[in-house]
């Protein structure tokens, strides 16, 4: 049957120009700015004379290098400083809106765009950061650019693009207790690897997906990157259009209604596999709770499962591969994954610092501490209104009692570019989205789970079956 | 940006797969507000013994032996030859910033991540996909003083035994990377078309329009 896929509608809504080679200027919704990939785009800007297309379509926000304790004394490190001095320097000269760390609207770029309403179904969302993908839960094409996109975007409010194929991961069923998005989005990562999704825009449907909360959805295409897609999208239904409904940024009175009705259509007219250049089926039922043993997202097992052995890979490279992991990450083949100590564990991110993510930590501390073996819990808010939540619900109540540290928000510990950070041959559960060498600290270990898993940890100690133990 | 055509050049095989944009620049150094001036820290990690910060002086830091940028026989590489998925992860630009400042003006791999792919091209260098048995022919072939030349305009690498490889790219960014165009120029020179869109897009969806 003729029709389209979500992503052939969205970019055909977005096509401003069509070279001769198919390559495309695609108009741009929304461009959001953090600190670490702008400054050079607004010298690019300078150097050239040029101006902002349209200036308010713009948002901008401090994250990666935001300390997460005495904010009141500002940045310790100059260096860090300076590049958060920049971004405010730059919104300030060209009039962008810039939540500064004193905002309660500040936080996690990733975050605050769907909180604020300022990212929206339907739009084309752009950020200088791979995790912009995020936004595709809300049926919005996003992705990741480069900091001469930053610009081009900033100049012209549109981008040169070539469209991607389309792809359909459909997550049949339910999923078992102690499984999260963050388990079913792992799982996927493990089976089709981290260049899997290369070249294609992945869509995520299927009933383990449709029931998913907004937040979950987020953490699922938040990590469509590591599965080598630069975007990920999830269709409009009502617990998308619940979501934006009051936003501050979001539309109102007339406009709203002629809003919804425009992204109850954002969804592909068939999900039977017709419309996509490649379908991958998965039962959620065979999803297990998954943890991340090794130096990439793909090298990742269910927690009752042993770290491989790299004997049993018969692929030259990707023996080397485990080796080199197994060696970085201080693991034995076929050790047991519930026998893995943590040093420190992580809740936070792009990827699980939203409310959801904190409630489900929180649950499953039950009054508990802290294993006495793990030096450091952190609990990273995504944004300043997710903290100011919690802290109405009583979690940070649950936190500190458990001897967990109850922190401002940011990107922190997933990539280490503020104080929060791991020391070399550390192992931290961390709810974040990449387990790459040094990424969370020089020599640090990081294995990928959810954010239940993490609390789980840090009050054992090490990995448990939360599948089994807790629910 | 620089132009490419031509590029005769020693090769440095890096036989790793799925090497990250955290390896190719660790996130400390991304603090720097300049442009330039990231190739010392390229692949930090892999090439030094001790641990790199922003602004150090490189000169003098312990170099690790056996990382292959730091064996003489690879000096002055401008070619880089490598395994699958080359790039993955974070969309830092930073990545071919310090590639390029090092010297690299072409990789060769299996496989890039797309974002990264993207942003080579932003910066003059040439990122060629080629089949990954002939990726394995390359490695084999690498010795000392191994050199390969690079043709865009003909898409052609030419190996030392004169043996012609074939690659193929984009017309648009082949165009844009031969004559070392600034896309932000090109892209303006549609500006009235992105006009008329923002009209018509005006009356679908005024919710977006509203702000300005």
């Amino acid at each position: 049957m003729a029709g389209k896929t979500l992503y052939d509608k969205l970019w055909d809504d977005h096509v401003v120009h069509t070279e001769d080679d198919g390559s495309c200027l695609i108009y741009i919704d929304r461009q959001l700015l953090h600190e670490v990939t702008s400054p050079q785009a607004f010298d690019g800007l300078r150097l050239s004379g040029r101006q902002p297309w349209r200036i308010a379509r713009n948002l901008a926000v401090a994250d990666h290098n935001v300390p997460t304790t005495d904010r009141d004394k500002g940045i310790a490190d100059p260096v860090s400083r300076l590049q958060v001095e920049t971004l405010e320097n730059n919104c300030k000269e060209y009039g962008i809106t810039e939540f500064d760390m004193a905002d309660i609207r500040q936080g996690i770029v990733h975050v605050i765009g769907p909180e604020q309403g300022a990212t929206l179904p339907g739009m084309t969302i752009v950020c200088g950061d791979s995790h912009t993908s995020t936004h595709g839960a809300s049926a919005a094409l996003a992705f990741g650019i480069g900091t001469s996109e930053v610009e081009h975007a900033l100049a012209t409010q549109c981008l040169v693009q070539k469209k991607a194929k389309n792809m359909l991961i459909r997550v049949n069923g339910k999923t078992g207790p102690g499984v999260t998005a963050k388990d079913i989005v792992l799982s996927i990562i493990g089976q089709i690897g981290t260049a899997g999704g290369n070249g294609y825009t992945i869509e995520f449907g299927g009933d383990a997906i449709w029931s998913l909360s907004m937040e979950g959805r987020m953490t699922v295409c938040n990590m469509a990157i590591e599965a080598g897609a630069r975007a990920g999208l999830i269709a409009v239904d009502d617990i998308t259009i619940d979501y934006y409904q009051g936003r501050p940024y979001a539309p109102k009175g007339d406009d709203w209604n002629m809003a919804v009705r425009y992204w109850q259509n954002l969804r592909s007219d068939s999900y039977s596999g017709d419309l996509f250049d490649k379908v991958i089926d998965i039962d959620a039922a065979g999803i297990k709770p998954q943890v991340s043993w090794g130096t990439s997202p793909e090298m990742v097992v269910a927690v009752d499962a042993n770290v491989p052995d790299p004997a049993q890979e018969a692929d030259p490279v990707k023996r080397q591969s485990i080796e080199r992991a197994l060696q970085y990450m201080g693991l034995q083949a076929g050790q047991k994954i519930t026998d893995i100590k943590l040093d420190k564990v992580f809740i936070g991110s792009c990827t699980n610092s939203r409310i959801e993510d904190l409630r489900a930590a929180a649950a499953v501390i039950k009054g508990r501490k802290k294993a006495a073996s793990v030096k450091q819990v952190l609990i990273v808010p995504g944004s300043g209104l997710i903290k100011q939540q919690a802290e109405a619900e009583g979690l940070d109540k649950i936190f500190t009692a458990a001897d967990f540290e109850w922190r401002d928000p940011g990107c922190s510990m997933c990539l280490a570019m503020n104080a929060d950070r791991l020391e070399a041959g550390e192992h931290c559960a961390s709810t974040s989205n990449r387990n790459f060498e040094g990424r969370q600290g020089y020599g640090g270990r990081t294995h990928l789970v959810s954010p239940a898993m993490a609390a789980a940890a840090a009050i054992a100690g090490h990995f448990v079956n939360i599948a089994e133990d807790v629910a | 940006m620089k132009a490419f055509t031509t590029l005769t050049a020693l090769v440095a095989p890096l036989d790793r797969a799925n090497i990250d944009t955290d390896a190719i620049i660790p996130k400390q150094f991304l603090k720097s507000i300049r442009r330039a001036g990231f190739g010392p820290y390229l692949f930090d990690e892999w090439r030094y013994l001790d641990r790199g910060e922003p602004e150090m002086d490189c000169t003098n830091r312990p170099l690790n032996k056996d990382f292959v940028l730091n064996q003489a026989k690879y000096q002055g590489a401008q070619i880089l030859l490598t395994r699958e998925n080359f790039g993955c992860g974070s969309s830092r630009e930073h990545a071919p910033w310090a590639l390029e400042d090092y010297g690299f003006r072409a990789i060769i791999a299996p496989s890039f991540a797309d974002i990264f792919f993207n942003n080579c091209f932003k910066n003059g260098i040439l990122p060629i996909v080629l089949p990954a048995e002939t990726v394995d022919q390359l490695f084999k072939e690498v010795v000392d003083g191994y050199q390969l030349t690079i043709d865009l305009q003909a898409q052609t690498i030419t190996t030392p035994s004169g043996q012609n490889i074939g690659f193929t790219v984009d017309e648009n960014r082949r165009f844009r990377l031969m004559n070392g165009l600034d896309d932000i120029a090109l892209s303006l020179q549609h500006a009235d078309k992105i006009k008329t869109y923002e009209t018509e897009r005006a009356k679908r969806a005024p919710w977006l329009f509203k702000d300005a």
